[in-house]
């Protein structure tokens, strides 16, 4: 049984139109004009126990809201979902016992107090036994590494820290789902390496099932083997990683290593050079063209050494990001 | 019932959890109460010159001494009742979405608060319990002979629900925060008059009739008249009685009013924001 499955969400927002100036103001306040914004629309899917799913899609996609709607903070406008076996907008206590959501610009834990307060809070809060909490501190702690910190006032610690205690504190009741909103936003590299170095160990050792959204590929490349991508409330694709490239991307990048000190003339018939240094040049082609060019190429030059890469996941994503807003652009 | 007495530890967890806290700020407290007591010195002043100049020994049924132990007393009354930023904390919480916590975790917002606060009034108390004990040596002139044990545990009572009433009284106030983006200025005029209405000001026997009837049968006179007025012995026996089941009604109806505004304002949140 899937551990989410949403049939047809969608979010309608009733947004109120604010006039300009102050005129505008004061006859906003007489006759308010609204206007309806279709954050989600129609939004489908299934995830299954121990998935790490990761979510896509540019600002104001409709991610967050869809995260909003599976945790429970909001009803949808139609459509059901199931989480856990729930429906999450009633928020039956025991629903709220089983997952956890971590919001990278919210703070759970309290400020001036060390996170080892904060996490004995969260064990009255959830009502845990001391030695399932106890055992289940020991292995976070160790796992991200923070293990003399959590006596530390919260205020004094850096942000890749505070992050691994948000982290703890809301693994602490062993959550079978866990939904991130951006954990690793404003971190530096090697934060965002460890965070999610331990989230993909705790899922190996936990099974727990993750839902993710982040602006970061190299999260997402480290964690998920399947995306959903989302623009202007629309489900686009739902699938492997990898797909997304097949899919999407319509050029790869052919890189080329010439005879000689420099790159050869002509080049630019065959597609957009994108780069050229010294005897080796790369060459963006079309997906379709790449045989023909390739042929061409070794015809007509003296070809030393050759690769054909697809490119960067980040640059096909931020086409099809680009692609679908060009698409819902008016007219 | 049962229900609540399973959830009373996790809340009495918080409680201890955000003593521990607010005891962080104790030097705060401190000098909070010295200074508070600053504007009270000139008010005395001021008490001292309308007797002086009414050539009366007695003004609204309150003796001199009387009305200086009263504007001392009405602080204890506040240091129960005031609930300094709690609307406006449940209003931003609303307003930038830090609620959903309460709607993400096994726990319920105004049970958390109530231990939150309950903590920050205990430091606060225990804090100042010294100067307050030091100024009232210094005053102990102005006061009547130390009540009796019934009317005592009438006082403690009337204050515990004193806090009580302000409590859900302001954290009613609070919830406007689901309808409207901004309660400042809401916030600064219901405190305005708040500090007429409550007796904090002058006791509201002041007032010409049937004004002073009127204030005195809304709840607002819990907050700093009522207890301060059993402190002093001008209610006693039924009247006491009747005045405390009054109070309990009043608290009754103020978490009534919160806990319907929290659910309303839930149901509009969760249809349109969050």
């Amino acid at each position: 049984m899937p551990i989410i499955e949403a049939v047809g969400l969608t979010k309608t927002y009733r947004v109120a139109q604010k006039k300009e100036g102050f005129l505008g103001a004061l006859r906003g306040l007489v006759r308010r004009q609204y206007k309806e914004v279709r954050a989600v629309e129609d939004v489908s899917f299934a995830i299954e126990p121990g998935e790490m799913v990761a979510f896509l899609g540019p600002n104001g996609a409709g991610k967050t809201t869809t995260l909003k709607m599976l945790s429970g903070l909001i009803y949808p406008t139609r459509g059901e979902a199931r989480v856990l076996d729930f429906v999450p907008w009633e928020r039956a206590d025991a629903f709220r016992r089983r997952f956890a959501l971590v919001m990278g610009q919210k703070n759970q834990l309290w400020w001036d107090l060390p996170a080892a307060d904060s996490f004995q809070l969260h064990r009255e809060i959830y009502s845990l036994p001391l030695d399932q909490f106890n055992q289940t501190v020991g292995e976070l702690t160790e796992m991200f590494g923070v293990g003399d910190l959590t006596r530390q006032p919260v205020r004094e610690l850096s942000l890749g820290e505070r992050m691994k205690m948000e982290l703890i504190a809301a693994l602490l009741h062993r959550p079978q789902l866990l939904l991130l909103d951006e954990p690793t936003i404003g971190l530096d590299v090697v934060a965002q390496v460890t965070i999610t170095k331990c989230l993909k160990e705790y899922n190996a050792h936990r099974g727990v099932t993750m839902l993710l959204t982040s602006h970061y590929m190299r999260d997402v490349e480290a964690l998920c083997k399947r995306v959903l991508v989302i623009t202007h409330g629309h489900l686009i694709y739902d699938g492997a990683l990898s797909g997304i490239t097949e899919q999407f991307g319509r050029t790869k990048l052919v890189k080329l290593q010439f005879l000689g000190e420099t790159t050869p003339e002509g080049l630019d018939e065959y597609g957009e050079v994108t780069e050229r240094v010294g005897p080796a040049a790369s060459l963006k082609v079309d997906r379709a063209r790449v045989p023909e060019v390739l042929g061409a190429i070794l015809e007509r030059y003296t070809v030393v050494d050759m690769s054909v890469q697809d490119p960067p996941l980040d640059q096909v994503i931020a086409h099809v990001f680009q692609e679908a807003a060009k698409q819902m652009a008016p007219v | 019932m049962s229900a609540v007495l399973v959830a009373l530890p996790k809340y009495l967890k918080i409680y201890r959890v955000s003593l521990t806290e607010r005891l962080v700020y104790r030097a705060d407290f401190f000098l909070g109460t010295i200074l508070r007591f600053l504007p009270t010195v000139t008010t005395i002043l001021l008490w001292e010159a309308i007797y002086e100049g009414s050539k009366k020994d007695e003004l609204g049924g309150f003796k001199r001494d009387e009305m200086i132990a009263y504007l001392l007393l009405v602080h204890v009354s506040r240091m129960f009742s005031s609930m300094p930023g709690l609307a406006y904390g449940i209003a931003r919480d609303v307003r930038d979405g830090s609620l959903k916590k309460y709607l993400l975790q096994p726990i319920d917002m105004i049970a958390y608060l109530v231990a939150y606060r309950g903590a920050h009034k205990t430091a606060y108390i225990a804090t100042t319990a010294l100067p307050y004990a030091l100024l009232f040596f210094l005053f102990r002139a102005y006061f009547p002979p130390f009540p009796d044990a019934l009317t005592l545990t009438g006082y403690v009572v009337s204050l515990l629900l004193a806090f009580l009433i302000g409590f859900f009284f302001e954290a009613s106030l609070g919830m406007m925060g689901f309808w409207f983006l901004e309660v400042t200025s809401l916030l600064y005029i219901v405190g305005a008059i708040n500090f007429f209405v409550s007796g904090q000001m002058l006791p509201p026997d002041f007032v010409p009739k049937p004004w002073s009837d009127v204030l005195k049968a809304l709840p607002f006179k819990y907050l700093a008249y009522f207890p301060a007025m059993v402190f002093l012995g001008k209610v006693r026996g039924w009247d006491l009685v009747y005045g405390l089941v009054a109070e309990v009604a009043w608290a009754a109806c103020f978490i009534v009013l919160a806990r319907l505004l929290y659910r309303w304002g839930l149901r509009r949140y969760s249809a349109y924001g969050g």
